[in-house]
Formats: structure tokens, C-alpha cells, sequence
């Protein structure tokens, strides 16, 4: 497991990672979130030995990186941001030092580096050199790299980082895969990763976490979460309005592409966003206005995370107080 | 520790074969080598037996030749990031140091190696002193690998190769004209012999010259045995601090 605790990084007068403490237990797949240069790199160089840190410390599998670490460091491995390797080496060979280094005797090494061929799926592309890879491939010769003696803990920055949706898929799976016996902390900028791949997550931003649960609590706490969602063609937006004057609600918002618009309605203060869903529905069916969706939001991540980093998206307009919203 | 050292050297080693830079390295060395023997050491005009005119160049060789192994050492490794590997794996810092080092010296060694035609054939033609050239072949290794631990050093310090380049043959230089007799000339007569003696006692030349000499007296091995083990360690405690300030 990875135990970080009060970890501090400077550079200068300016603090990259302000105190930040978690734990990740083994069966755990924890999604690291933020915008770029929120710290999220600079963290994991500090939790692998890479970076001093400037206070605070991080334990593998109990083993203090900063006083014990070459014990520490063979207990994980580490995917580096961009997935940096010799660029004159083939993956085989790349495979096979860092076995050699890992010390795993002849048999055990060709077994594993087998196994994590397979896993990353690199048979085409074992003897040419790296650096006349693809970059999906480069990213999984970093992979192959980093699993390929089994470890307790692995770490990964961005592992999907420039793959097309194919390889997102593969690099994902693989991961999920591995999850259940290996604490595993993955950073990433994509937010559907977080859904795909991890139970936990946190958001950090400028050094600090601002948010961390499972995906769907973190959703939860959207703002949209509890609305109800109607998406109809525009020109029945009059026809809405008029439903939307029978129905309590706290608040309406508009959001118009094209010829479509989406509605997010927001139940009256301590209503039940069930009946109003209902009752939405019924008016929705009685006006026959055939909606193209009408459905309770869970809450986004995106919007959770744009409002924690302040990125927050394009704001909707207010579908009341009598105006007509632009269509 | 021992068992990763060596893996570090195999794998260093062979990066130096995997592009034909190395190939084209040896062959421009033996040219230059060879050129500087027989024009400016005027090798057939001396009509002796011996590799005196050979040897003599080679610390201003080295100058150039040296720097350029060692400057990609540390520096490259920067640039293209995995340093962040090799520095995350189970291995000592000092193994890794000296496991690169040994990969530098030991391609040296095999381009000085490349030489031995110009032995054979001033055994063809005469009776050379072999204790002499094999001693002076000695001297010629510690000099390099001299050169090769200040510029591992240099190399540390940044992730531009040509500004670790450039470093390296500037402080080479000074380690090296400190014992030469043009500068030393410049002491002579008014500084106090002590302080010319210490200067030149600080020179790869001085002590290079006394072992192709043919005599390989301890101080001088001691010399480059502790100059190579100050700068391996200056290239460890470098790395080192580099990591606390992030670079
Ligand atoms: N070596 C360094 N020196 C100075 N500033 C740095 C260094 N490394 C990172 N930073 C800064 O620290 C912040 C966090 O960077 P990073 O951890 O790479 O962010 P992320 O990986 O989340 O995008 C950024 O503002 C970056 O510019
Ligand atoms: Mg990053």
C-alpha cells in the first residue's frame, strides 16, 4: 500500500505540491485529478525517489522512500510522465535490464517479461528500436516496463496519455485487470478514466486536494446532481416554458446547440427530484412534446471538477423569469 | 549492488554500438592519432624504436576526443527522461555512477586497444622497449579515465550536451597546461618553487609523462586514483542535489 503523508515540494518560492496526504490500500485503484500543473507529477517523482521532497514523506508497502529507498523501490513500479525509455533499445532488450536490475534470476525474469509482453500486448514489436514506435506502443513498452516484475505497488503518470480510444481501452483494461492484488495510484486529466478505472479519486489543484471519494460521490456533489435533464428540439422550447409554469421548481437552465436544447431543472427547495421527474414526465407525455431525453442527473465529474479548479464550463443561461431563452 | 552495476555497464556499453557514431568516433581517433604521430611528432625523421611521438600527443587528444563520451554520460539522460527511470529502479546511486563510468572507460580503452597496429609495427621495424610501451599504454588508460571522471562530472550538471561538451574540455585544459612546461614557465624565477611544484603536481600531464616515462610509480597511480574517485564522488553528490532541487 501507499501511505503519503504531508508531502511538500518547493521549487523556489513557489510550492508545487502543499501538503498532501493519502492512503492507498491494495485491491485500490486511485485516480489522481487535476489540471495540468496542479502537482500531480510532482508528486509521484517524490512518492518513487525521484524528487527530494521538501517536507513530508511516503511509505511503500511501510518502507519510508526517503530513508529506506531501495527497499521501497523494490516494491513498485513506476510509469513516468510521457514514458521515457533508450530510445536506441528494443523492448526486449529494455525488458530484460530492467529485470537484470530487478533481480530476477534467468527463468523468473524470461517468464515475467513474457507475461507483461502479453499483458501489453508488444509481440509485433519486441526487436525494433523504441524510438521508431508509435507512441502508443512507446507507452506501452513503459508499461511492460513498470509491471513486469509483478509489484506490490504501481504508479503511473498518465498512462493513456496520447493513445488513440483503441489503446485507451487496452491500457485501461490492463490496469483493471492487475487491480485486485496492487495498491495502484494513476494521475490522469481525463475524467472519464476515473469513471472507468477507479474506485477512489482526488482532485488536486495547485498543490492541494480540493475533493477526493469514490467517482460517483465526487459526481454527487455537483451541482446538476439531483436535476432533471429534458432535451427536446428548440422550436418547442415555448411549449416547455408553458409546462414549466405548472411545475414547482427552484430553477431552470438552458443550454442550446443547434437545434437542440437541454433544460436542467432543479426541484424546489426540499422537494423530492423524483416527483419531479414524475410530474415533469406526465406533462412532458399529456403536451406531447416528445422529448429526446428526459431523465435525474447523477452529476457530472466535469462539472465537479471544473468548479473545484476553477475551469468551470460555459455558463447556462436561466430559463426563467419569463424571458425567452435563445434559441 | 555488483549485479546491477554490471547491468548498468552492459546496457551503457551497448548504447554506445547502437548507432554507427561509435564506429565513426574510433575510426576519426586512430585518424587523428595516427596524424599526429607521424606528421606533427615527425615519427620516421626521430629513426628511433620507440612510441614516445605517439604517446605524447595523447593528452591533447583526449582533450577532445574524451569529453565528447562523457558529455552525453549524464546529460542526455536528462534530456530524454530517463533518467527518471534509471534514478526510480532498486539500484545505489553510486552504482549507477559507476557503472556509466565504467561503460566510457571501457570504450576508451577499446579504441586506445584499436592502436596496436602502430605497436607492431614499430616492433617490425626495430627493437622497441615493450616494458616502456606497456607502461606508457597504462598511463595513457589512467589519463583517459581521468578525463572521463571530470567530464561525468560535468555532464551531471546539465541536460545540454554541447554545454557539457564545452565545460568539460575547458577544465580538462586547466587539469592538464597546469603541468605544462609553457605555463610553468611563466612561474619559473619568481614564484616560490613550492607553488610550481604543487601546481604541476595537479597536472594529468605531469603525472602521465613520469608513468610513459616508463617507470609507473605508485604516487602517480595514486594521483589518478584519487582524482578519478574525487570526481566520481563530485558526480554522485551532484546527481544527488539535483534531486532535491528538481531538475
Ligand atoms: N523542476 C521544476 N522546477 C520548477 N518548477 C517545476 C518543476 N517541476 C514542476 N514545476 C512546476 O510545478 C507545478 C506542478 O507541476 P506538475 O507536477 O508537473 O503538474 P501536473 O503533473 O499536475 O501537470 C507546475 O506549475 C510546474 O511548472
Ligand atoms: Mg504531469
Amino acid at each position: 500500500m501507499i501511505e503519503v503523508e504531508h508531502l511538500v515540494k518547493k521549487f523556489g518560492d513557489f510550492t508545487a505540491v502543499a501538503d498532501l496526504s493519502f492512503t492507498v490500500e491494495r485491491g485500490q485503484v486511485m485516480g489522481f485529478l487535476g489540471p495540468n500543473g496542479a502537482g500531480k507529477s510532482t508528486t509521484m517523482k517524490m512518492i518513487t525517489g525521484f524528487l527530494r521532497p521538501t517536507s513530508g514523506t511516503a511509505r511503500i508497502m511501510g518502507l519510508d522512500i526517503c530513508d529506506d529507498m531501495l527497499a521501497a523501490q523494490r516494491h513498485f513500479g513506476y510509469l513516468p510522465e510521457g514514458a521515457p525509455a533508450w530510445p536506441d533499445m528494443t523492448p526486449r532488450a529494455f525488458l530484460q535490464f530492467i529485470t537484470r536490475i530487478r533481480g530476477l534470476d534467468k527463468a523468473a525474469a524470461r517468464a515475467a517479461e513474457g507475461r507483461a509482453i502479453e499483458m501489453t500486448e508488444l509481440h509485433g514489436v519486441l526487436d525494433q528500436p523504441i524510438d521508431t514506435l508509435s507512441k502508443g506502443y512507446r507507452r506501452r513498452v513503459g508499461l511492460a516496463q513498470a509491471i513486469v516484475h509483478d509489484p506490490d505497488v504501481l504508479v503511473m503518470d498518465e498512462p493513456t496519455d496520447g493513445l488513440d480510444p483503441n489503446q485507451k481501452f487496452q491500457v485501461r483494461r490492463a490496469i483493471t485487470d492487475m487491480a485486485a492484488d496492487k495498491a495502484i495510484i494513476i494521475s490522469t486529466h481525463i475524467l472519464e478514466e476515473v469513471d472507468a478505472v477507479c474506485a477512489a479519486a482526488m482532485i488536486i489543484d495547485r498543490g492541494q486536494i480540493v475533493a477526493e471519494g469514490t467517482p460517483s460521490e465526487l459526481a454527487a456533489r455537483s451541482r446538476y446532481s439531483g436535476a432533471v435533464t429534458l432535451t427536446l428540439a428548440s422550436e418547442k422550447l415555448p411549449a416547455a416554458r408553458d409546462i414549466l409554469k405548472a411545475v414547482p421548481h427552484r430553477a431552470a437552465e438552458l443550454v442550446t446547440r443547434g437545434d437542440e436544447s437541454t433544460l436542467h431543472i432543479f426541484a424546489p427547495e426540499g422537494g423530492e427530484p423524483g416527483a419531479l421527474l414524475a410530474d415533469l414526465r406526465a406533462r412532458v407525455g399529456e403536451a406531447g412534446l416528445a422529448p429526446r431525453a428526459l431523465a435525474l442527473e447523477t452529476g457530472r465529474l466535469d462539472d465537479v471538477f471544473g468548479a473545484l479548479t476553477g475551469k468551470a464550463r460555459p455558463a447556462a443561461a436561466s430559463f426563467d423569469a419569463g424571458q425567452e431563452g435563445s434559441a | 549492488m555488483m549485479r546491477s552495476l554490471m547491468a548498468i555497464t552492459a546496457r551503457e556499453f551497448g548504447g554506445y554500438f547502437a548507432t554507427p557514431l561509435a564506429f565513426v568516433f574510433i575510426i576519426v581517433f586512430l585518424l587523428a592519432n595516427g596524424l599526429a604521430t607521424f606528421y606533427l611528432g615527425a615519427y620516421f625523421e626521430m629513426g628511433q624504436a620507440d612510441l614516445t611521438s605517439f604517446f605524447m600527443f595523447h593528452p591533447w587528444l583526449y582533450l577532445f576526443f574524451l569529453p565528447a563520451i562523457s558529455m552525453r554520460l549524464w546529460a542526455e539522460e536528462r534530456r530524454n527522461g530517463s533518467i527518471e527511470l534509471l534514478l526510480t529502479l532498486p539500484v545505489p546511486l553510486t552504482a549507477v555512477v559507476i557503472g556509466k563510468y565504467i561503460a566510457a572507460l571501457a570504450f576508451s580503452a577499446l579504441a586506445l586497444a584499436l592502436t596496436f597496429p602502430i605497436w607492431v609495427t614499430v616492433n617490425y621495424l626495430g627493437q622497441p622497449d615493450n616494458g616502456v610501451i606497456f607502461a606508457s599504454y597504462i598511463g595513457s588508460l589512467m589519463l583517459a579515465g581521468g578525463y572521463l571522471a571530470i567530464g561525468s562530472c560535468l555532464s551531471a550538471l546539465t541536460r545540454n550536451q554541447v554545454i557539457a561538451f564545452v565545460i568539460s574540455v575547458v577544465v580538462c585544459f586547466l587539469f592538464t597546461v597546469s603541468g605544462a612546461p609553457l605555463v610553468l614557465e611563466i612561474f619559473d624565477g619568481w614564484a616560490p618553487q613550492a607553488l610550481i611544484e604543487t601546481l604541476a603536481s595537479f597536472s594529468l600531464l605531469t603525472h602521465f609523462r613520469a608513468i610513459t616515462g616508463g617507470v609507473i610509480d605508485m604516487r602517480d597511480v595514486m594521483f589518478f586514483a584519487t582524482l578519478i574517485g574525487v570526481f566520481l564522488t563530485a558526480t554522485v553528490i551532484v546527481v544527488d542535489m539535483k534531486k532535491g532541487e528538481g531538475a
